[in-house]
């Protein structure tokens, strides 16, 4: 497993697409900290990107490049290697070349202009959606048996997760807004890697106005550290569960 | 060293032996308790009380006395009564530690009490664990500086830090105020300042104010009180140079201002509250020259607020800036700084060429649907925030900054 | 034991198309096969169910006379070259050798073919400047590298130059004379006809049949491959 991750990082690394989404990221970092005085102006921009381009290119890329591989990943179930093995290698693999360019991208300009706790949270944010939306798209890659296929269920999976989800959500809230929901609203929450990771950048920049809040649970949620680690669990829900589900459908797979 | 504080020393005593004698009260000294050299001191005189721990039950200064303690001698109630009540005018006392009045329902039992005195002056104490700290009433030319109080009772056996009640011409100044219902309390008190204290971590109002006119506040700093600070149906209030942050929770108020009226708040820093001011019946008054940053909501101005100036504030890294119940027309917003302004300023003067209107789409809806707090931040809102800047629709038309700066203002 | 693999009733479908319907047979060492039919016959499905690949829903698959099924230890003996070879793109030719030594955790037995194919010379060429023709020949030397009992080639003479092609049939015989089990399918009749032994001939997911290639000749009087076939199918 930790073989084959490491060719996949060799082969990843030389990407040009993985070379230009560093550089993206970086660029967009570095500009935002340059135009901008205020560093949690800065933050919150940055937060922006994360929140849109970090789950989009890493559930694309990673779509893709599995695709791209599918020859070199029959070549491997050839060897003698568990399809476990080849799996869980691909993904750490690919995980850690996301992982590598968001942290160059990103990591390494918000600690150098503007780190603080805020800063810490933005960066964990960022790596959990990264490996989240890698997780996902092993998913719809393994359950779809073409590239076209896959790379479109991918794009969906993003569509709703960073823009539709939201939507549907605040439709929701309109239509039953008569109810008690803060429930609901939690759990519907953590259906959503994008809405986890935004809540975990709201808790640090917004606690002032989550605060104003009667419900006691949202007081609970938001006024203790149960928010925040509510949100890690369920981040860390997202990159296990999709993970080991494509897991379950590439043992069985024919290739 | 030594010999220029002795001769210092000596200097004051004889200073004060021109006005009157010096009683000294210690173990083995002529007077064992505070209340016996009081019965004897005359007009004029000084009580110079050495350290030690002293048994106070309600020990009463109904003479024009200076009390000193000399480093910090206690004096304790043993919660049975209130500590020391002063009745006479023109006593100061200075340099004790006060401690354990008594808590009740019926009576305020205070650290210190002075009732229907002036020119009295309380300096320098520590007050611990008292039901109510100092408590004025019916006095005039107070001075209160450079005290401690420090509460630490639950907040239904707790009293005010500072209170004061029917009083004209009080100073309070230097004093750190924690652990108390009101860090400081003002009701019908006039002509009066509060200057440079701290008061923090009490239970209601770091500062509550009401039926008090002509009083100015300046240099204090209120932080993480339960509720905030309160101003309420006063007028001719200036309120200068004071910090208010953390003060979380729902309707829980940076500076709470109900039916004001004249008033100037000018300079003060709103950090981290869930609302930095919140304003409601108002009219004439002046927000100038504020920073507002870190709060949930910088502004929360009602509609029944008029004829007041909103001008060279900064608003910065609010979750929302302004928000309202209707509309503002009768109130007025220039030359603020917006860090949410995303306008140009192609003449280059300094001021936006398009109007900002800081009242968001999101935060009309949050105000509806207080649950859609979760969603703060999506790109759903973001997205309906633009359009709603771009074509105004449901917005109130009438808040708007017609001349945003595009700098921060510094101080 | 002579028997090296042997398929036991294996049934294959994808969704509704019933691809293979039951397959037996068994494969000796010292055998070169033709997998030979037309299209749609199951060739490529029962060659991916030999490598694991494809997993069968019914019926065993017995390697040295224990069943794989579902396993993977087995493929250690299996040298297998893919119809198209592609590998990571951006790494090169000597790291694709590196890597399947220290994937299989094995020394290189056999780098004939390296030699042959004068492959050592373009070790720093990274995979995606290389022709088809050159990954086919990175695919054939990979197969053979670590000297396995059965060999599995898929076209193997697809995108190779006339000159590779004949290295490659002189290997082949090579191997067959020592001992290994060697599987391939092709088109090309001249192929089948100068290296495969016998002849395993699908036909809608079922053995036709399974016959040696001279009694194929003898039994249709001809001596032609390409004729006999004909004649025996009719």
């Amino acid at each position: 497993m930790w073989k084959i991750a490491k060719y996949i990082i060799f082969d990843i690394i030389k990407s040009k697409v993985l070379i230009a989404y560093t550089a993206l990221l970086a660029l967009i970092s570095v500009s935002i900290f340059m135009m901008d005085t205020d560093v949690t102006k800065g933050l919150v921009s940055i937060s922006t990107v994360v929140m849109i381009i970090v789950p989009l290119v890493s559930v694309v890329f990673a779509t893709t490049y599995i695709f791209n591989a599918s020859e070199f990943t029959e070549l491997l179930v050839s060897q003698p290697i568990s399809r476990k093995d080849i799996l869980l290698g691909k993904y750490v693999g690919i995980g850690a070349s996301i992982l590598g360019a968001f942290i160059l991208g990103v990591c390494v300009p918000v600690s150098l202009f503007a780190f603080s706790v805020t800063a810490l949270v933005l960066m964990l944010v960022g790596c959990l959606l990264s490996l989240s939306f890698v997780s996902l798209a092993f998913l719809a890659a393994t359950m779809t048996s073409d590239k076209a296929k896959g790379i479109g269920l991918s794009l969906m999976i993003w569509f709703y997760c960073a823009i539709i989800f939201d939507g549907l959500v605040l439709l929701f809230l309109f239509s039953f807004n008569d109810y008690p929901l803060e429930k609901a609203m939690i759990i519907l929450t953590s259906l959503n890697p994008v809405d986890l990771g935004r809540v975990m950048i709201l808790l640090q920049l917004d606690i002032s106005a989550l605060m104003g809040y009667t419900g006691a649970l949202y007081q609970k949620f938001f006024g203790s550290g149960y928010g925040m680690l509510f949100a890690t669990v369920f981040q860390m829900v997202w990159i296990t569960v999709p993970l080991l589900l494509a897991l379950r459908i590439f043992k069985r797979k024919d290739l | 060293m030594k010999i220029l504080a002795s001769s210092l020393c000596l200097l004051l005593l004889l200073q004060v032996s021109v006005m009157g004698e010096t009683l000294i009260v210690g173990p083995g000294k002529t007077y064992s308790s505070l209340r016996a050299a009081v019965a004897i001191a005359d007009k004029g005189d000084t009580v110079l009380v050495l350290k030690g721990t002293y048994v106070s039950l309600n020990t009463i200064i109904d003479k024009e006395i200076t009390v000193l303690g000399k480093g910090y001698p206690t004096l304790d109630a043993q919660q049975k009564e209130e500590v020391v009540t002063i009745t006479a005018n023109n006593v100061k006392l200075d340099g004790f530690i006060i401690r354990n009045s008594k808590s009740g329902d019926m009576r305020d039992f205070a650290g210190i009490r002075l009732h229907r005195v002036h020119n009295v002056t309380v300096s320098n104490n520590r007050l611990i664990n008292t039901f109510f700290g100092i408590y004025l009433s019916d006095s005039k030319n107070i001075r209160v500086s450079g005290n401690t109080v420090k509460g630490s009772r639950e907040a239904i056996n707790s009293g005010n830090g500072i209170h004061s009640w029917k009083c004209s011409r009080v100073t309070i100044s230097n004093n750190s105020i924690s652990g108390h219902r009101d860090g400081i309390y003002f009701e019908f008190v006039n002509n009066s300042l509060i200057k440079g204290n701290t008061s923090a971590n009490n239970h209601r109002y770091g500062l509550h104010f009401m039926f008090s006119d002509d009083d100015t506040y300046r240099n204090n700093t209120f932080k993480n009180n339960g509720s905030g600070v309160a101003v309420m149906y006063s007028k001719r209030i200036t309120m200068l140079h004071n910090v208010f942050q953390e003060n979380w929770g729902s309707s829980i108020y940076g500076l709470l201002l109900k039916d004001i009226t004249s008033s100037q708040i000018n300079g003060n820093r709103f950090v981290r509250n869930t609302t930095g001011v919140y304003m409601e019946g108002c009219e004439n008054i002046s927000v100038h020259q504020n920073d507002f940053s870190n709060n949930g909501w910088g502004l929360r101005v009602l509609a029944n607020c008029v004829n007041s100036t909103f001008e060279k504030n900064n608003f910065k890294s609010n979750s929302f800036d302004v928000t309202t119940n209707g509309s503002l027309s009768l109130n007025r917003f220039k030359d603020n700084y917006w860090d949410k302004y995303e306008g140009y300023d192609l003449n280059k003067d300094g001021k936006g060429d398009i109007p900002y209107r800081p009242v968001s789409l999101y935060a009309q809806i949050i105000e509806q649907i207080p649950q859609s707090v979760m969603l703060m931040r999506s790109f759903i809102v973001s997205l309906l925030d633009k359009v709603e800047r771009a074509i105004p629709s449901l917005t109130p038309e009438s808040v708007k900054d017609e001349f945003p700066s595009m700098k921060q203002w510094t101080r | 034991m002579d028997e090296i693999i042997e398929i036991r009733d294996l049934k294959k479908s994808f969704g509704k198309l019933e691809v293979l319907k039951g397959i037996d047979c068994k494969f000796r060492r010292g055998e070169v096969v033709s997998v030979l039919g037309p299209n749609a016959s199951g060739k490529t499905t029962l060659i991916k169910s030999i490598l694991g690949m494809v997993l069968p829903d019914a019926g065993e698959l017995l390697f040295n006379g224990q069943p794989v099924t579902n396993t993977f230890e087995y493929k250690r003996h299996i040298g297998y070259m893919p119809q198209i070879g592609r590998y990571p793109e951006n790494m090169k030719m000597g790291q694709i050798f590196d890597m399947m030594r220290d994937l299989r955790q094995e020394h290189a037995q056999d780098e004939d073919l390296l030699k042959t194919f004068k492959l050592e010379s373009m070790f720093h060429k990274p995979m995606h400047t290389l022709s088809g023709g050159t990954r086919q020949k990175v695919s054939a030397a990979l197969a053979f590298m670590f000297n396995p009992e059965v060999l599995i080639l898929d076209e193997p003479s697809a995108g190779l130059d006339p000159l590779a092609s004949e290295h490659l049939k002189e290997k082949i015989k090579e191997q067959s004379a020592k001992g290994k089990l060697v599987l391939f399918t092709s088109h090309i009749m001249s192929e089948v006809d100068e290296i495969a032994g016998s002849i395993l001939y699908l036909f809608e997911g079922k053995v036709r049949f399974f016959k040696e290639l001279d009694a194929i000749k003898s039994e249709a009087g001809e001596v032609r491959l390409g004729k006999a076939l004909i004649k025996t199918l009719i």
